[in-house]
């Protein structure tokens, strides 16, 4: 038992000095953003004084309050757009027996393999002819397509738990597919949804291709593209761009800790098929 | 009959979004892409087909492109293995049940859900050569730190490094749940033979979660295949092109010089690449993967 002990010892230990490699890079982002200019070029690592000029600075640097503005308003269509379709789309593929649903599931797997650069020009050409570039439709409009096959592929997954004799028992007392859909799958699949949505804000709010290549529009920046370019500058200026990560960051950091749970879920489930 | 077609009708009404979105933004794009690939096209007049031409610049003119080729692919043999042990290690480090776990999961899991793009500019300045965290650290100790993403020979290990740091939590937590999962009478098993904890990890552990290690081995290759932001942030593919990966090189040729011909012909090599590194892994994967219920795939 004594031995178990020791070992334990030495485990929280051992984690201990890992937690310290992952908690100090963070530590020093909020630290290097609230240092005064002096001390920002110096191998100090505690500031002499808290104080939040750079946050100041960054706010007439760039246009932040547009790019967040710009950021909520494409990351909040596109959660919209993706749980929606993603669990109309996973319904289908679920709860509806039809002829060609396996074969087309199929077709929706193998999506999953195709790397993107291969549809990105094609795709960039039909926004392009749509008139679409500099607007955030390019970002927004596909997500109510089908909300990409990892998204199908977990509604599937959750829908199929439901027990048919309920959806059944529905059909026979005269409901529609819709009312099925909206008034009993939806509402027994809240995690489901709930993960989505998540892991969707997270990739969404964290992307920088995208925005890269159909906003080229300064005004119509992402906070994501606004740091890169920030970031891209001959002479960076560090405290500035520290405290541009922090607030940038801040929204998906609150997010994990009222919803660990759905990220956390969206993570494993990404790793374990079948 | 009558309900096979409403099922029919109501199937396909609610599979519609899919099914407008693949062909739309799937199948045709990858078949006008393959067009291209064989076209000049400057996006502003219409694409002029060329034949292979495309191809045989690429793979017989142009210097850049092995450059690419041996950056990526470095970047993807180097890393991949370094991402899958360091996360395989603590994931099993953290499926110990010692008292605080919880929190180091937690802790060790939050630079997976930051942006690439804050974790590039974090690194940049943890890398900095004269006022970077790391270099002021081993400084402390006695030691002379590289110049990181000034020094060609540096560069692509310094984005490596970032990169195990920012995924390692992630594909930490998927590992744990697979670990999580193997029967404990097999590790009592070998407790009775005498076997100690790197008996257990080797005989019971790796095997059984074999599977979801090659699962990853597969994605985390076809994923470094495609490493872009950390790039295109931190060093605009310098010092020396040491960082000028694939995906950077096609962006630029896409979007920088508006070349979308050439572009898509890289695209379509780079899916080749993928296709046979991914082929390879399945061919080997017989030798070590091993599933429980006995059936190969």
């Amino acid at each position: 038992m004594t031995r178990q002990r020791r070992n334990n010892h030495f485990i929280f230990i051992l984690m201990t000095v890992i937690a310290v490699f992952f908690i100090l890079p963070f530590l020093w982002i909020v630290l290097t953003s609230v240092k005064p200019e002096a001390e920002v070029f110096s191998n100090n690592f505690l500031p002499s004084t808290i104080q939040l000029d750079n946050y100041i600075k960054l706010f007439n640097k760039i246009p932040f309050l547009q790019y967040l503005q710009n950021s909520v308003f494409i990351t909040g269509v596109a959660v919209i757009g993706i749980v929606l379709s993603s669990s109309i789309v996973g319904y289908a593929f679920s709860c509806i027996e039809w002829t060609g649903r396996n074969t087309l599931f199929y077709v929706v797997i193998a999506t999953m393999m195709l790397p993107i650069q291969v549809t990105m020009i094609p795709i960039f050409v039909i926004f392009k002819e749509f008139g679409w570039l500099n607007t955030f439709k390019p970002l927004t409009v596909p997500m109510f397509l089908g909300g990409g096959a990892f998204n199908i592929f977990l509604m599937r997954q959750f829908f199929m738990s439901i027990p048919k004799s309920l959806l059944d028992a529905a059909r026979i007392d005269g409901c529609s597919e819709f009312k099925i859909y909206w008034k009993i799958v939806l509402p027994l699949a809240k995690p489901a949804l709930a993960t989505v949505a998540i892991m969707t804000f997270m990739f969404v709010w964290n992307d920088f291709l995208g925005p890269l290549i159909y906003l080229s529009d300064k005004a119509k920046g992402t906070l994501a593209l606004g740091l890169g370019q920030l970031a891209g500058q001959q002479q960076p200026e560090w405290a500035i761009l520290m405290a541009a990560s922090v607030l940038m960051m801040l929204p998906v950091i609150i997010l994990f800790f009222f919803f660990q749970k759905y990220f956390i879920k969206g993570f494993t489930m990404s790793g374990i098929k079948e | 009959m009558r309900v096979k077609t409403k099922n029919n009708f109501w199937g396909y009404l609610f599979a519609s979004p899919w099914i407008v979105g693949f062909l739309v933004f799937g199948l045709y794009p990858i078949i006008v892409s393959f067009y291209y690939s064989l076209c000049q096209y400057d996006v502003l007049r219409v694409p002029q087909y060329i034949g292979f031409r495309n191809y045989e610049e690429l793979l017989f003119e142009d210097d850049y492109f092995y450059t690419t080729i041996w950056n990526t692919l470095f970047y993807t043999f180097v890393r991949t293995p370094l991402v899958i042990i360091g996360s395989l290690i603590l994931a099993v480090i953290v499926s110990k049940a010692v008292t605080g776990v919880k929190f180091f999961r937690t802790v060790y899991f939050i630079p997976s859900i930051i942006s690439g793009v804050i974790l590039s500019v974090l690194w940049m300045w943890l890398l900095n050569p004269e006022y970077g965290l790391i270099n002021t650290t081993l400084q402390f100790f006695g030691i002379q730190g590289p110049l990181w993403l000034i020094d060609p020979n540096w560069s692509k290990p310094s984005i490596i490094l970032m990169s195990i740091w920012s995924l390692g939590g992630g594909r930490m937590l998927v590992f744990l749940a697979a670990i999580q999962n193997v029967p404990k009478q097999f590790y009592e098993a070998v407790e009775i033979d005498g076997g100690g904890w790197w008996a257990k990890f080797k005989n019971v552990t790796v095997p059984f979660i074999s599977p979801v290690l090659f699962l990853w081995f597969i994605l985390e290759m076809i994923f470094s295949l495609q490493v872009f932001v950390e790039a295109y942030i931190m060093t605009k593919g310098g010092p020396l092109n040491s960082t000028l990966f694939y995906n950077l090189y096609l962006y630029n040729k896409a979007f920088d010089d508006f070349d979308m011909g050439y572009a898509s012909a890289l695209a379509w090599l780079l899916f080749i690449i993928s296709g046979v590194i991914t082929f390879i892994q399945f061919k080997v994967s017989k030798k070590w993967v091993f599933y429980s219920d006995g059936v190969e795939k």
